[in-house]
């Protein structure tokens, strides 16, 4: 090798500590996930998937509550469009261009899973940290609330809670869905908040007078943090596939002038056995996009388990 | 009038279905103004539980902590959770043992120190920053104003010890309780450490109660040492007397234990027989007579009372060490 091997070798050690300097946990956490192939993988889905929810319209080749095939549509037989030039997926049954529901549809999937993710993360952060700051009984209190919420399985809870209102729109079914994720968040950072509260550090924060706000909020709460994060993203996920589910019973928006993946699925039932493109098509992007949720929490978890940190 | 007086401090641990466990056992010693005081002792002889007791850091569930701490004639025990609070990091300063897990680990170390300043001393968030890179350089951590911006894991164990101890004395304390703060390090960093709480109490008037299971770090910096066993004091001495004359059987064991350079090779260690386990209850005779050398009959019917032998000394034993054998000692 040429003269310059050994400095070169220095540059680069030099380089691989130096870039360690003022790095927060996160920032050291970060610089693993970028080499980790299943972050990459599943949040090149994501983002995927978000960049065709936001250009659907512009990309949509047509209005998708157009009922621009309804002539090809005769119901007594289930025929349905077939695809067609300018209709590579053909129609739905009611003559409207599939292909364009289904980039619409992204839309409304996305909107669902991350507003019902956020409230759901919400509602679990308030209660959890209710629980582990206070303990005693408004720990048990509240602790016995999410235990019988989690009882109940967890889509039969959505499905109750979404069919409680009389006329179902977009708002209730991300209710329905978030309510149901407010337990796992809530005895996760719960959990957390309590292993924090006999920790040394927060010891040592008390000894030197620290006041019990800033305690719960300053030492506690940042540190029980990772775990909800990491179950934000696999809660994402399940959120889409609640959320599809619900609509697939009927307990969605009933506009169907508006696509959206679950209540597509469900239209697909009555010509499953004539026409399997109309379910495979949105049945794929749920699972897709829950994929790429579920990748990205768990290489989310691996990077911040502290057991991986050097 | 002492700083600390501490006057039959009991802490008894109750847990459903059990008997209480009496922790801490009518512990009784004063802590002058710049005065080191050592409390020495082996694991479970609750020398970290009478420091909780003393800062009021014990959980209010579970342990019952009875007895005066009274602090600038001010019983600690009885102040409400606010008063003491104000008290805390101000007035008591304490460094814990692992100073890794005594930070927080989200939190840059300047922040860490300038909390306790903004807190006692009403200080500007700027004001603080200043103060603090000011300290981290008293306590010996070189280039302070990058570490302020670090994050616990990027610090050695040793500048982590050190920015604990800046953090404890930001406010100036007049006590500072120091719980092992040691026995994470290693040797060479240990002596730094040691080197450093002595110049810093010196410096400040701190008083110092130094809680250790180390018998070197009790010879290198305590002025007056009460040595533990089972939660009670066996003995109390000056240092220099307690080194040179040990009266209780076991302070004589613990010295006698540490191992000498200048010893012959191939001598064995010469560890106290038995372990805490073998433990008697107080209330049926000396805890340590299951594994006293000098165990008589009255050992195990009579608890031992403390006597005053002399020259500041207590001692809680029915047949100490006399004083005619310390040649034994450095054997």
């Amino acid at each position: 090798m040429a003269i310059g091997t050994k400095k070169e070798r220095i540059d680069s050690l030099a380089e691989s500590t130096a870039d360690d300097s003022g790095v927060s946990l996160a920032a050291s956490a970060w610089k693993r996930l970028r080499r980790s192939p299943v972050f990459l993988f599943g949040s090149f889905i994501i983002v995927a998937f978000i960049i065709i929810a936001v250009i659907a319209p512009w990309i949509a080749p047509h209005d998708p509550s157009a009922r621009d095939l309804a002539d090809q549509v005769i119901k007594a037989r289930n025929q349905i469009p077939e695809p067609q030039p300018g209709h590579p997926l053909g129609g739905d049954l009611q003559g409207r261009d599939f292909l364009s529901r289904l980039l619409v549809g992204a839309q409304q999937t996305l909107l669902v899973g991350v507003f019902a993710t956020l409230i759901g993360l919400a509602g679990g952060l308030a209660l959890g940290t209710l629980a582990g700051a206070f303990g005693g009984w408004v720990d048990s209190l509240v602790m016995r609330i999410v235990d019988v919420m989690l009882s109940i399985p967890q889509l039969l809870l959505a499905f109750g809670i979404g069919a409680l209102f009389a006329k179902p729109n977009l708002f209730t079914v991300i209710l329905a869905v978030s309510i149901v994720q407010i337990p796992v968040f809530a005895r996760l950072l719960r959990g957390s908040m309590l292993a924090q509260r006999g920790s040394d550090h927060v010891l040592a924060a008390t000894s030197l007078g620290v006041k019990p706000g800033a305690i719960v909020f300053r030492h506690m709460l940042p540190n029980s943090l990772g775990p909800v994060i990491v179950q934000s993203t696999l809660v994402l996920a399940t959120s889409i596939i609640d959320a599809a589910a619900l609509s697939f019973l009927g307990l969605g928006n009933p506009d169907d002038r508006v696509p959206e993946w679950g209540q597509m699925l469900g239209g697909a039932q009555t010509v499953i056995d004539t026409h399997p493109q109309l379910a495979f098509w949105p049945a794929g992007c749920i699972i897709a996009i829950a994929l790429g949720f579920t990748l990205v929490g768990e290489s989310l978890r691996d990077a911040l388990d502290p057991k991986n940190r050097r | 009038m002492a700083l600390l007086e501490v006057r039959d401090l009991t802490v008894e641990f109750h847990r459903k279905g059990e008997e209480p466990f009496t922790a801490v056992d009518r512990v009784s010693f004063d802590v002058e103004p710049g005065q080191t005081v050592g409390l020495v002792g082996e694991s479970g002889c609750g020398k970290s539980v009478t420091s909780l007791a003393i800062m009021g850091l014990l959980p209010k569930r579970g342990a019952k902590v009875s007895g005066t701490v009274n602090f600038e004639g001010t019983d600690l025990l009885r102040l409400s959770d606010k008063q003491l609070r104000d008290k805390r990091g101000r007035d008591l300063g304490m460094v814990f043992q692992d100073p890794l897990s005594s930070l927080n680990p989200v939190i840059p170390i300047g922040l860490q120190v300038t909390e306790v300043l903004e807190r006692h001393q009403g200080l500007s968030r700027k004001a603080a920053m200043v103060e603090a890179a000011d300290l981290l350089d008293k306590v010996g951590i070189p280039d302070p104003n990058r570490r302020l911006s670090e994050y616990p894991h990027q610090l050695s164990g040793g500048m982590r010890q050190r920015a604990l101890i800046a953090i404890a004395l930001a406010c100036k304390p007049r006590l500072l309780i120091a719980d092992e703060p040691t026995t994470a390090l290693d040797v060479t960093i240990q002596a730094q450490i040691l080197t450093l709480l002595r110049e810093l109490v010196r410096d400040l008037g701190t008083a110092l109660v130094m809680i250790t299971h180390d018998l070197g770090v009790v010879a290198g910096l305590c002025d007056e040492v009460n040595v533990l066993y089972a939660g009670r004091v066996v003995e109390k001495a000056q240092r220099h007397e307690l080194f040179a004359q040990p009266r209780h059987p076991y302070t004589h064991g613990l010295l006698a234990s540490i191992p000498r350079l200048d010893a012959p090779r191939g001598e064995r260690l010469n560890p106290i027989r038995g372990s805490v386990a073998d433990n008697i209850p107080w209330t049926s005779g000396c805890a340590f007579a299951p594994r006293c050398p000098n165990v008589l009959d009255v050992c195990t019917e009579v608890t031992p009372v403390q006597e005053d032998i002399g020259g500041g000394r207590l001692l809680r034993c029915h047949n100490p060490v006399q004083p005619e054998v310390p040649q034994e000692v450095s054997a």
